[in-house]
């Protein structure tokens, strides 16, 4: 079995500070971490492989300095670390990272073995946008199983994997055929201490490293910022809202008069950002 | 216990562990060094200033790429009452020199570049590995370490012990007793951000410049301890620190002292506006010569903080650090190369070049001095500072008094609070701690 998982090396959210004037994150001195939902996806992909024998690739996108996240992964015990580094991925939207990644995957496919799973977290924390996952599946014409909270039974010989999948309305069964993209929600495992010798292995492996060229990338316009149809017009830092509660008199109509009602007060917050917002 | 074997087996990556994992690296040992926190550095608080010799001696050409926040051209000494400070400045344009001396570095980036280039070097760095024990034999000696992993035995034939101040591990196996509460200090610390260019006016800086303040006096309550102020690029590290045992004895807490001392109109005006980012704490070894234990047996060698080697007069704690290391990585590498085995006997090359080297040759210097702060507490940090304020406020106001009515006045000052004998005992005492 061939598992790859998609993370991401973010800063540490924890300890940003945005610039006072410019509205700008000040990345400058602040640690970066491994994504923490991708620590998950890495967890169930090293669980699945205790159980069926094979191999985790952990598959990354980023600055040269990615490479230490990659080694935190292999130290956990993954099989090999991919970091996918080049100046034309740089200022790339959901859009281009998706076009990236996929092409790595297909090119990881042909080098270690065509993935049965590809593993992602359900969203990076400092994106917040939760569609990689899903661009890369599409891509790659992968059945995708989002917020999925566990993974059930996998049948390798028939090629069938069925998991639970956190959806608004409740818990959803689902069977899908392999090869498949799963993104883990939080909380469904506890990342493991690795072993000294996963450790050891870790500190002295060569990280596999790949331009655009040598993933396979045909057409360079399509990656990073060139490749990026998002663009960020404004950024501004919207005003705490107070916390206060009210009480409302509702009457005899309850249902319709709590809406208007609603609407009469509608949050500050919001009409703020819908002026800061005008106009574009 | 894990198949592969290690020469050496490092002990935390602090400055003394990194100057001894790096030396022994460049020495062609294969060295596997064990850090708790999640790199080099991340748990590190210290304020820090860094002196260039000792890591010049390490890494020459250090200043290409090390993370240095400001070369430091001025000192100041400040001894304080509740409302005044009476200073000594020192600053120089020689400062200002190609090399620069003395740094203002925070830890926690300082220490990462400087692990990196251990990493360069050849070594083996596991972070987040924490070592729970020393593996002894039959004979007590020294054979590897237990860590928190799974399969976490390793074996090596010396273990350096750069574990920092608490010496954990080294108490648990019985080769060393804890230290006392009288040597060490509780120091607390917080970290003031502030913009660039307000930080430089406030302190009178150009450019890269930086100054340090020193202050003992009234802020430490008649305990044994100083507070400090190091400028950084673009934050302050603020602090005091003070004898644990005096925290016991007063009952004072280390955040009330530290309030105090912001609030102190001579250092609420350096800080003002400022955002704070970190509050930390940490011990720091004061007992000097007398508290150093012993410091090599089998199979074993202890560098840095964990061999109580800093020197409190002069406030230097990372130099004899990496000096410490590096001396025990050269040891070892003597010893390795004559292919004798990491005995007692053998590993006591490192306490012979601790000797020779100013390392002890300092802490013996001023081998009295702890004592002597700690038993005249009360006069050293309450009485003389507070004689001194009132001394100068004295000298200062004009208010018609006939200046040698004042001189006199000054004078009885003294007199009553400590007493002729007490005067010229406190002074013979300081000349003979200082010689």
């Amino acid at each position: 079995m061939h598992i790859v998982v998609c993370m991401k090396q973010v800063p540490d959210s924890a300890q940003i500070r945005v610039h006072p004037v410019t509205n700008t994150i000040m990345r400058q001195g602040v640690p970066t971490i491994i994504n923490p939902y991708d620590l998950f996806a890495i967890e169930e992909a090293l669980r699945l492989r205790q159980q069926f024998g094979g191999e985790v690739t952990i598959l990354t996108m980023g600055p040269p300095s990615a490479e230490d996240s990659l080694r935190k992964a292999l130290s956990f015990g993954a099989d090999r670390a991919v970091l996918l580094t080049d100046r034309f991925f740089a200022g790339a939207d959901t859009l281009a990272t998706t076009y990236a990644l996929a092409t790595a995957i297909r090119k990881i496919g042909k080098e270690f073995g065509p993935p049965d799973i590809v593993f992602t977290g359900k969203q990076t924390i400092d994106g917040d946008t939760a569609q990689v996952g899903p661009g890369v599946a599409k891509r790659l014409g992968l059945i995708q199983l989002t917020y999925v909270s566990h993974i059930d039974k996998v049948d390798l010989d028939a090629g069938l994997i069925d998991v639970e999948r956190r959806s608004e309305g409740g818990v959803q069964k689902l069977r899908s055929k392999m090869p498949c993209l799963i993104s883990i929600l939080e909380g469904v495992n506890e990342m493991r201490i690795g072993s000294l010798t996963d450790a050891l292995k870790a500190a002295r492996a060569t990280i596999i490293k790949w331009s655009a060229q040598d993933a396979g990338v045909e057409d360079i316009a399509k990656c990073g910022l060139r490749g990026s149809p998002t663009i960020v017009k404004r950024v501004f830092a919207p005003k705490p809202r107070a916390e206060r509660a009210e009480f409302i008199e509702l009457g005899d109509k309850p249902g319709d008069a709590f809406v208007e009602e609603l609407f009469k007060r509608r949050p500050k917050l919001e009409s703020e950002l819908e002026q800061l917002t005008r106009g574009y | 216990m894990i198949e592969e074997r290690f020469d050496a087996i490092v002990v935390g990556a602090g400055m003394a562990g990194n100057a001894a994992a790096l030396t022994l690296a460049r020495r062609g040992l294969k060295v596997l060094q064990l850090e708790r926190g999640e790199y080099s550095g991340s748990k590190n608080v210290q304020g820090a200033i860094l002196y260039s010799d000792m890591l010049e001696k390490l890494v020459p050409d250090f200043r290409e790429d090390a993370p240095l926040e400001r070369h430091l051209v001025e000192q100041r000494f400040w001894m304080m009452d509740d409302n005044s400070h009476t200073g000594l400045h020192y600053r120089s344009d020689e400062f200002n020199e190609e090399r620069p001396n003395r740094y203002t570095i925070i830890r926690a980036q300082f220490d990462k570049w400087f692990s990196k280039k251990v990493q360069e070097a050849g070594a083996v760095v596991l972070c987040e590995t924490t070592v729970l024990e020393l593996l002894q034999d039959a004979y007590g000696k020294v054979i590897g370490v237990r860590t928190d992993r799974k399969n976490g035995q390793v074996g090596a034939d010396v273990v350096v012990l750069a574990e920092g101040v608490s010496g954990l591990l080294g108490t648990r196996a019985g080769l060393r007793k804890t230290p006392d509460k009288s040597n060490v200090a509780l120091a607390v610390k917080e970290m003031h951000f502030l913009p660039q260019e307000t930080l430089e006016a406030r302190f009178n800086l150009r450019g890269d410049e930086g100054a340090v303040i020193e202050a003992v006096g009234t802020i430490s309550e008649g305990m044994t301890g100083m507070g400090f102020i190091y400028t950084n690029k673009e934050s302050i590290s603020l602090g005091i620190g003070c004898l644990v045992a005096d925290f016991e004895k007063t009952g004072q807490t280390p955040y009330g002292l530290l309030e105090k001392f912001k609030q102190h109109p001579s250092v609420a005006a350096l800080i003002a506006g400022s955002e704070v980012k970190e509050y930390a704490a940490h011990l720091i070894p004061e007992g000097g010569f007398k508290a150093i234990p012993q410091l090599y047996g089998d199979g074993w060698v202890v560098v840095g903080d964990a061999a109580q080697l800093n020197n409190a007069v002069h406030r230097e704690g990372s130099n004899l650090a990496m000096t410490s290391g590096r001396l025990a990585a050269e040891a070892i590498f003597q010893i390795k190369s004559r292919r004798d085995p990491m005995t007692k006997e053998n590993l006591a090359l490192y306490k012979k070049m601790l000797d020779e080297s100013f390392v002890m040759k300092d802490l013996k210097k001023y081998r009295d001095m702890p004592d002597l702060l700690h038993i005249q507490a009360q006069n050293f940090f309450l009485t003389y500072p507070q004689l001194v304020s009132k001394a100068m406020t004295n000298f200062l106001r004009v208010d018609g008094t006939p200046k040698r009515e004042k001189e006199k006045t000054t004078f009885r000052s003294f007199l009553a609070a400590r007493s002729l004998t007490g005067l010229v005992g406190d002074a013979f005492r300081l000349a003979r701690a200082w010689r």
